[in-house]
């Protein structure tokens, strides 16, 4: 009698565990509003990223096409896998003395992994972290850029 | 009023006014035919979309929701993909075989299409051993499995297909005695009988708890025979990849996978039939008002109404619990559903024989 | 259809018994979470010898590290274990520092221990998502999700990316928290406690999912010790070995906490030091989230980081156990060598010991509960 009362609650307990699964399924497929989907190309407008995102590396210019980029070369040192490439020219200034600057700032997309170093590497500020994120592009070419835009010039009193 | 029967009637008049008997029964056929494909397509279509939103919902989760309004025609457009793709025949597979297995399971599904009631007086094969004629022919799903297995040389196939195998031939013997229990109470194995000693109520309120038992080991023995989740060892798809249509694809792929829906809608045509009064409206004893109004609502939509709820508990098993292991699985039939479902088919034959039931 | 034994009988030169048949499992399979290769020998359904074979993503970190600066390295390491990233590059960063006798503000350890919580809950609930796939519940999935989900936005807002975060650099951390991190975590272990019922709910009360757990898999004690096995995989199995207990590190001897111990050593134990240690972390996290100290979050260091000539070694306690980092310096800017001690491979190797003798949905559950993750095992 004890082993077929025993079974019994075997039983019991165990159909008892499903339903207990099968009520929190039933929950949810009833209660719509829990849904966490985004519906992505949808919501594009009120998807806001944090300040902080690490999408691809910019160099902000200001309204005169002007950036802070003197051509260290810290950030191409503090690249871990050569995603910056600095090429610098020299300009005659007016005392006759030659200066230092960019001439383009090449930046590889393809081999960047955002993480971070150029930007804590730059003494000026002159590149940061852009929060855009869609860079597929369909000719791998297109992922090498120059960040510098065309003659811009470095802004007054950066050194 | 309009009704399956209705239109069956007039298309039958019609043609043997026009034909003499013998090519009345041929175009009948035809009809018949081309009707249970008709109805095989759109149950794929509905069924699969139907999946889709009940596990997107329990999965919280959006689902389908592109195509069409509500994402309605996604299947359309997954049969579509499914029909433009390549059908691969591995090199080592035995052609013959492998191309014939998804056939076979087709068929084996519109086989069982034939005693079922779809509405009052609407039955393609009203056979007098019609329930048996239904496990009878769901056995020979298995051999389609096996044959798809086999013929793949894979041996991810193989294991799947002997799985199921297992799986499907001990799971028989529950479905089976389920099956029996109500035969026992109604006496015959006709399924036009069955459902008109259900018309004063359902078996599974007029047999008490034993036929509520019976309900219970019939729907997870179909559950297992049908090869779908906690049961799907035959496709464990973390353990065999696909198990057994590893290496189909396209429309062979396809044919798999509508005979697998199309089961799932069989089998849970046979337990509102045995269990649930097939087009039986519900009755509540002697309420003539409530009674009354529930015998407007056309027979049709009761019988598809019903069986659409045991397909969607079906669906709800799938997406809440684990698969089982192979051994558990086995267990569970020989050591727990097998002599429940003994014991059971004693209690209803006493029953039966003392008739008490109601 | 028995070509591929004859190769592999050929190679090994020990002849399969009658009705055995292999099996290549991976690397492309569902329930390998990887490109892991198990070479199984079957005897029907049971298994008589499962053989990993590694090498299918091997990057060669090790070697990579070496010619990158104590700067630059660290970032490396997020894609050892992806999924504890953060407690990799906490590895690595504190062995940097130890080298440099740099002191660490106060702030910054709070910061990192948080951080490290946070991404040991992270870690768990992907792996209780995806045990459950492996077991054939789907659902599971979704809803671990979700919580990780509400981490991964956290980490994004503070640490500017979702996985592979590289917040830790030699001195302290990249930014200081983000204003909103206080109250974004509050928030999460409300969302937390609020849904943990739905595991029990949903998984670990389940039946079938028990009855496939226990006396599956079982590890004992020496020979979790004998193989190397750190984290929930051995104290699954009774061997007390919890990094932060034993040798604590930042401020790990100051917070209290359990390091969870269960005895059983079967899969269901390790199941369950899994998700009692995430309740562990969410302890944690409440102690410290109201007790951040103000100050610097950085020490700064010199902008090019040389190490003194000699060995060191640290040790953290990832969400899969004991990662140890080993450097050897020659005084320049790089390191002469560097070696990971990574928790994953020698969790890997007791896959073999114990699975001899079940069945192949039994070696998906074993595989499932030692979380293995595979850039973790092969770098």
């Amino acid at each position: 009698m004890k082993f077929i009362t025993k079974y019994i609650k075997e039983v019991w307990l165990a159909i008892k565990s499903l339903f207990v699964g099968m009520r929190r399924t039933g929950y949810y497929f009833t209660h719509h509003k829990e849904i966490i989907t985004q519906e992505y190309p949808d919501n594009k407008d009120s998807l806001i990223l944090p300040k902080r995102f690490k999408g691809e590396v910019v160099m902000p210019h200001n309204e005169n096409n002007e950036h802070r980029c003197t051509g260290c070369q810290a950030c191409e040192i503090a690249c871990p896998n050569g995603s910056l490439k600095v090429v610098t020219e020299f300009n005659l200034l007016e005392n006759g003395r030659k200066k230092k600057a960019i001439d383009k700032l090449v930046y590889h997309l393809e081999l960047c992994t955002m993480c971070n170093l150029c930007v804590e590497a730059c003494p000026s500020d002159a590149i940061i972290m852009d929060q855009t994120f869609e860079h597929s592009v369909f000719d791998r070419n297109e992922l090498i850029k120059v960040l510098n835009k065309p003659g811009s010039k470095i802004m007054d009193g950066v050194e | 009023m309009w009704s399956f029967s209705n239109i069956a009637d007039s298309i039958h008049n019609g043609l043997s006014q026009t034909f003499n008997p013998t090519v009345t029964v041929i175009l009948e056929m035809v009809i018949a035919g081309l009707a249970v494909i008709g109805l095989f397509a759109m149950l794929g279509l509905v069924l699969v979309i139907m999946e889709r939103k009940v596990s997107a919902w329990m999965q919280i989760r959006l689902g389908p929701n592109r195509v069409g309004p509500k994402g309605m025609l996604q299947s359309f457009a997954d049969t579509l993909k499914l029909l433009v793709k390549e059908g691969l025949t591995p090199n080592g597979a035995d052609k013959f075989l492998f191309n014939l297995a998804p056939f076979i399971a087709m068929i084996v599904a519109m086989l069982l299409m034939a005693p079922i009631a779809f509405a009052k007086d609407f039955q393609l094969w009203d056979l007098n051993i019609g329930v048996l004629y239904v496990s009878a022919i769901s056995s020979i799903m298995v051999i389609s499995i096996l044959m798809a297995g086999w013929a793949s040389n894979n041996k991810y196939s193989l294991m799947g297909a002997m799985r199921s195998g297992a799986q499907i031939v001990s799971y028989e013997l529950s479905a089976g005695l389920s099956i029996l229990s109500i035969v026992i109470l109604t006496g015959s194995l006709k399924v036009s009988t069955i459902i008109q000693s259900q018309a004063d109520g359902w078996w599974i309120f007029k047999g008490h708890i034993p036929a509520i038992i019976a309900f219970i080991i019939f729907i997870i023995a179909v559950t297992a025979e049908t090869n779908r989740a906690p049961f799907d060892l035959a496709e464990a798809e973390s353990e065999l990849t696909a198990g057994f249509h590893t290496e189909y694809s396209g429309m062979k792929f396809a044919l798999f996978f509508l005979a697998e829906y199309v089961n799932v809608f069989i089998v849970c045509a046979i337990g509102t039939i045995l269990f649930l009064g097939g087009w039986m409206p519900f009755h509540i004893g002697h309420w003539e008002g409530f009674n009354h109004v529930m015998d407007y609502i056309p027979s049709s939509i009761w019988f598809f109404g019903k069986t659409f709820f045991l397909i969607f508990i079906i669906m709800w098993f799938r997406w809440t619990f684990p698969r089982l292991r192979i051994d558990q699985l086995l267990n569970l039939e020989w050591k727990y559903l097998l002599p429940i479902s003994m014991i059971n088919v004693l209690v209803i034959t006493a029953m039966a024989i003392l008739k008490w039931h109601f | 259809m028995y070509r591929t034994t004859e190769i592999v009988n050929q190679e090994e030169g020990q002849p399969l018994e009658d009705g055995d048949m292999i099996i290549n499992v991976g690397p492309q399979h569902p329930a390998t979470h990887g490109v892991l290769h198990l070479v199984i020998t079957l005897n029907g359904e049971t298994i008589k010898k499962v053989e990993p074979h590694l090498g299918y993503i091997h990057r060669s970190i090790e070697k990579m590290c070496e010619s990158l600066s104590y700067r630059q390295f660290i970032y490396v390491t997020s894609r050892m274990d992806y999924l504890s990233a953060h407690i990799n590059n906490h590895a690595c960063a504190l062995c940097v520092e130890k080298g440099l006798e740099v002191e660490i503000p106060p702030r910054a350890q709070v910061i990192r221990v948080l951080m490290d919580e946070l991404t040991r809950i992270a870690s768990h609930e992907l792996w209780w998502g995806a045990m459950a796939m492996d077991l054939g519940a789907f659902t599971p999935f979704f809803y671990a999700f979700r919580e990780r989900e509400s981490i991964n936005d956290i980490m994004e807002e503070t640490c500017g990316a979702r996985l592979t975060m590289n917040y830790n650099v030699p001195g302290g951390v990249m930014h200081d928290l983000h204003p909103n991190f206080q109250k974004r975590v509050k928030d999460f272990i409300q969302l937390y406690k609020k849904k943990i019922h739905e595991y029990d709910e949903m998984v670990t009360g389940n039946i079938i999912f028990q009855n496939r757990m226990k006396n599956v898999g079982v590890l004992s004690a020496a020979d979790a010790i004998s193989y190397g096995c750190t984290g929930p995989t051995a104290r699954g199995s009774g061997v007390s070995c919890d990094v932060r207990k034993h040798f604590p590190y930042e401020i790990y001897n100051q917070i209290s906490f359990d390091e969870v111990l269960e005895t059983q050593g079967d899969s269901y134990a390790r199941y369950l030091v899994r998700i009692k240690e995430m309740q562990q972390s969410i302890r944690i996290i409440e102690q410290l989230i109201d007790n951040i100290p103000e100050g610097d979050f950085l020490t700064k260091t010199k902008a090019v980081l040389k190490l003194p000539k000699g060995e060191f070694y640290s040790q953290v306690e990832t969400a899969r156990g004991e990662l140890g980092v080993y450097i050897v310096s020659e005084g320049g800017s790089t390191p002469y060598r560097i070696k990971f001690r990574s928790p994953g491979f020698s969790n890997l190797s007791v896959l073999d010991h114990i699975a001899r003798g079940s069945k192949i949905g039994d070696l998906v559950a074993m595989m499932g509960t030692l979380d293995l993750v595979i850039p973790d095992i092969d770098r």
